[in-house]
């Protein structure tokens, strides 16, 4: 069978290994550009968010390229997204297409259909439960090296003395580990990587600004939806931590703040969980205040509920902490020039008001 | 003098205003609900949201506004789930109501901003209203006296809600007005579907539902479809939505349309509603497939003109006086 996955982030090059190793063919949506969103939009109602018209034009896609069943992920709302399967089965028929979709919901909420749902993919492929497990530990394993890969990118990049080098070098390393295929081969491939990308000349005298990044998961983890926000804050001189990476829950101890403390954090502004990552944009920026970052950046895409909210919060989370917040929505028709304007204006902003408080400390000053 | 409590005048004040109203009143409270909406009302509204927000939560902040130097307590009650489906809950706007509204209006009297989970169980409604009894230091008799008394309102409301009145007709009723005079000769069925706060909100829909009884329609809203049927309605969709009132325009919308008891279907949705993108596509999906009831969707949004809004209406409804061979 031709299966095929959503585009986000790196994560198809572990889901692609995955496929395979379920003993179907892989059918690996194209990178969403101009042609994905020109899909999606022509077929999506007008006010979905862009990650349901992104994800819409490159299941098209994938259809074009003979893709006989799609796996989603579900969801129990009240974010719009855990009813994307449905919606986007329901076009996708009325298009006139067969494919089907079929929505993984959580296995906490009916674990009956979570298995029914894999055995129904592992058993055409002749692949045992047993098989299933260790395929997935592997695909695991090198989603996370992926993410390693990607975290140390955005350290790197702000110090890296030749512009855009960081981001060839990034490049290579999702060839590497693409190509690694056992355990052992994956978890080469990710020391190989992490030396390739420490290698990279860097000045490492630079002042740098730090700036986290919150928001709804897939604009966040998308750079085609968020216009590659990170690589060019990063050549701005400015080292990012995003809240958020598909390999988050096993990475706790390593920097990473885990959901309990996250929603522990936005508890004095809101103890309610409104959807979505609404209640983590809210934590992680208190977390990232108390931390001593600069500013901290919010994405989402136009309409989406959770963030409307959580932004009308962030204002009181700002006004306590001090906090410089820049809330950008994402839509089909965001430009990517008048992003690095308001991008450049922050950083500005940030950078003064660093001075202003290393100026005061020198002069014994307390602010 | 007795202790007074804002009501405002939107979002679920047209779904439940009867049950606390009296409720309140029967704790012995003068309740103070804010003015119909008006253009200051919402202007001042928009001042105070978030610039993504929808006209509804931008009116609601407009209602608080209008209240905000008037009364004792404001009461914004955070809208968890009002039944026992179990996947089923508010607009996360509804969830963060409260702590939406503090961090964008400053000086606020305070808010009740209990929270109303009702699928906990049966006696939970009783439960928030102890604990909001309990909170004004009142008995225990004087609560459940204030409790059954609401809930006599509610169920007030509900019947007259299935003599096919709207809300707003219901409450004026409910206020000790007229039950209005039916129009005998109108031709047309329209159900006009939509939140009840984007419906029933003259204002900011520049009201529609007069403007189609002008011209001879008969106007039927998701209220006016009895309770078990809409919830019949639910097994004909894969995945319930997880938005109380977007399941009842969805039901409400496949009950007009299986029963083809209308002429038209008319969906009146915010600009930016999240929820409704989805309602919207599924309902035109269903009628597409059906093939029989032409649907058409209205956005309405802080700017939206009459004449504009006009012209789209009197082009639908001449089509289906076409459509029907009347004249």
């Amino acid at each position: 069978m031709k299966i095929s996955f959503p585009y986000m982030g790196t994560s198809h090059i572990a889901f692609k290994m995955l496929v395979k190793d379920l003993g179907h063919e892989p059918v690996v949506p194209p990178k969403p550009s101009k042609k994905t969103l020109t899909y999606g939009t022509q077929n999506s109602p007008e006010f979905a968010c862009l990650p349901f018209k992104i994800l819409l034009g490159s299941y098209l896609e994938a259809i074009e390229q003979g893709a006989e069943l799609i796996i989603t992920s579900g969801g129990a709302g009240p974010c719009r997204a855990g009813y994307y399967g449905v919606l986007h089965q329901k076009i996708l028929q009325d298009l006139g297409h067969d494919t089907k979709i079929t929505v993984m919901e959580s296995p906490y909420r009916d674990i009956i259909d979570f298995l029914g749902k894999i055995r129904s993919v592992i058993k055409p492929g002749g692949v045992s439960w047993w098989t299933f497990i260790r395929v997935f530990k592997k695909a695991w394993e090198k989603l996370k090296a992926l993410d390693d890969a990607e975290i140390l990118s955005h350290e790197i990049r702000p110090f890296e003395i030749s512009r855009g080098e960081t981001t060839k070098v990034f490049k290579k390393c999702l060839d590497i580990i693409d190509e690694a295929y056992t355990l052992k081969e994956i978890q080469e491939a990710a020391e190989v990587t992490k030396k390739m990308l420490k290698s990279i000349h860097q000045d490492r005298s630079r002042r740098v600004l730090n700036v986290g990044i919150v928001g709804e998961i897939y604009v966040v983890l998308e750079p085609f939806a968020n216009l590659e926000i990170e690589t060019m804050l990063g050549e701005m001189g400015v080292q990012t931590h995003r809240s958020i990476y598909l390999s988050d829950w096993t990475r706790e101890n390593t920097g990473f703040e885990s959901k309990a403390n996250v929603i522990k954090a936005a508890s004095p502004y809101i103890d309610e969980l409104f959807g979505g990552h609404g209640i983590c944009s809210v934590g992680h920026t208190v977390l990232y205040s108390k931390k001593g970052f600069d500013g901290v950046v919010q994405l989402a895409p136009f309409t989406c509920i959770p963030e409307i909210v959580a932004k009308s919060i962030l204002t009181q989370v700002t006004h306590d902490y001090g906090i410089p917040v820049l809330t950008v929505f994402l839509d089909e028709q965001t430009g990517k020039a008048g992003l690095q304007t308001r991008l450049e204006a922050f950083v500005d902003l940030l950078g003064q008001k660093r001075d202003v408080i290393e100026g005061a400390a020198m002069e014994g000053i307390a602010i | 003098m007795s202790v007074k409590i804002g009501i405002p005048r939107a979002l679920t004040y047209y779904a439940y205003y009867p049950v606390w109203k009296e409720f309140f009143e029967g704790l012995g409270m003068e309740t103070v609900l804010s003015r119909p909406t008006t253009k200051k009302i919402l202007d001042n509204g928009v001042k105070e949201t978030v610039t993504d927000a929808c006209v509804p939560i931008k009116l609601f902040h407009g209602h608080v506004l209008d209240l905000k130097d008037r009364v004792d307590y404001i009461f914004a009650p955070r809208f968890v789930s009002v039944n026992n489906e179990k996947t089923v809950t508010f607009c996360p706007k509804f969830l963060g109501l409260p702590n939406m509204i503090r961090s964008s209006i400053s000086g606020l009297p305070p808010l009740i901003d209990i929270r109303i989970d009702l699928k906990k169980g049966r006696t939970e409604l009783f439960k928030i209203c102890y604990r909001l009894g309990r909170q004004f230091d009142a008995d225990l008799l004087t609560i459940i006296k204030a409790y059954m008394r609401g809930l006599k309102a509610q169920a007030r409301y509900q019947m007259l809600l299935n003599q096919q009145l709207t809300p707003v007709e219901v409450l004026n009723i409910m206020e000790g007005g007229e039950q209005p005079v039916q129009n005998t000769k109108e031709s047309l069925k329209f159900a006009v579907l939509g939140f009840p706060y984007t419906v029933y909100d003259k204002f900011v829909n520049v009201d529609i539902i007069n403007k189609l009884h002008k011209l001879g329609i008969r106007v039927l809203t998701a209220e006016m479809v009895p309770p078990k049927q809409l919830l019949s309605q639910a097994k004909k969709v894969p995945k319930n939505l997880f938005w109380n009132f977007s399941n009842q325009v969805l039901r409400a919308a496949l009950y007009y349309l299986d029963n083809a008891k209308v002429d038209g279907i008319i969906h009146i949705t915010a600009f930016g509603c999240g929820p409704d993108a989805m309602v919207d596509k599924m309902i035109e999906l269903e009628a597409k497939q059906r093939g029989k009831i032409p649907f058409m969707s209205i956005t309405v949004d802080e700017h939206t003109g009459e004449a504009g809004l006009m012209t789209r209406i009197e082009a639908f409804v001449d089509m289906m006086v076409l459509r029907r061979g009347l004249s």
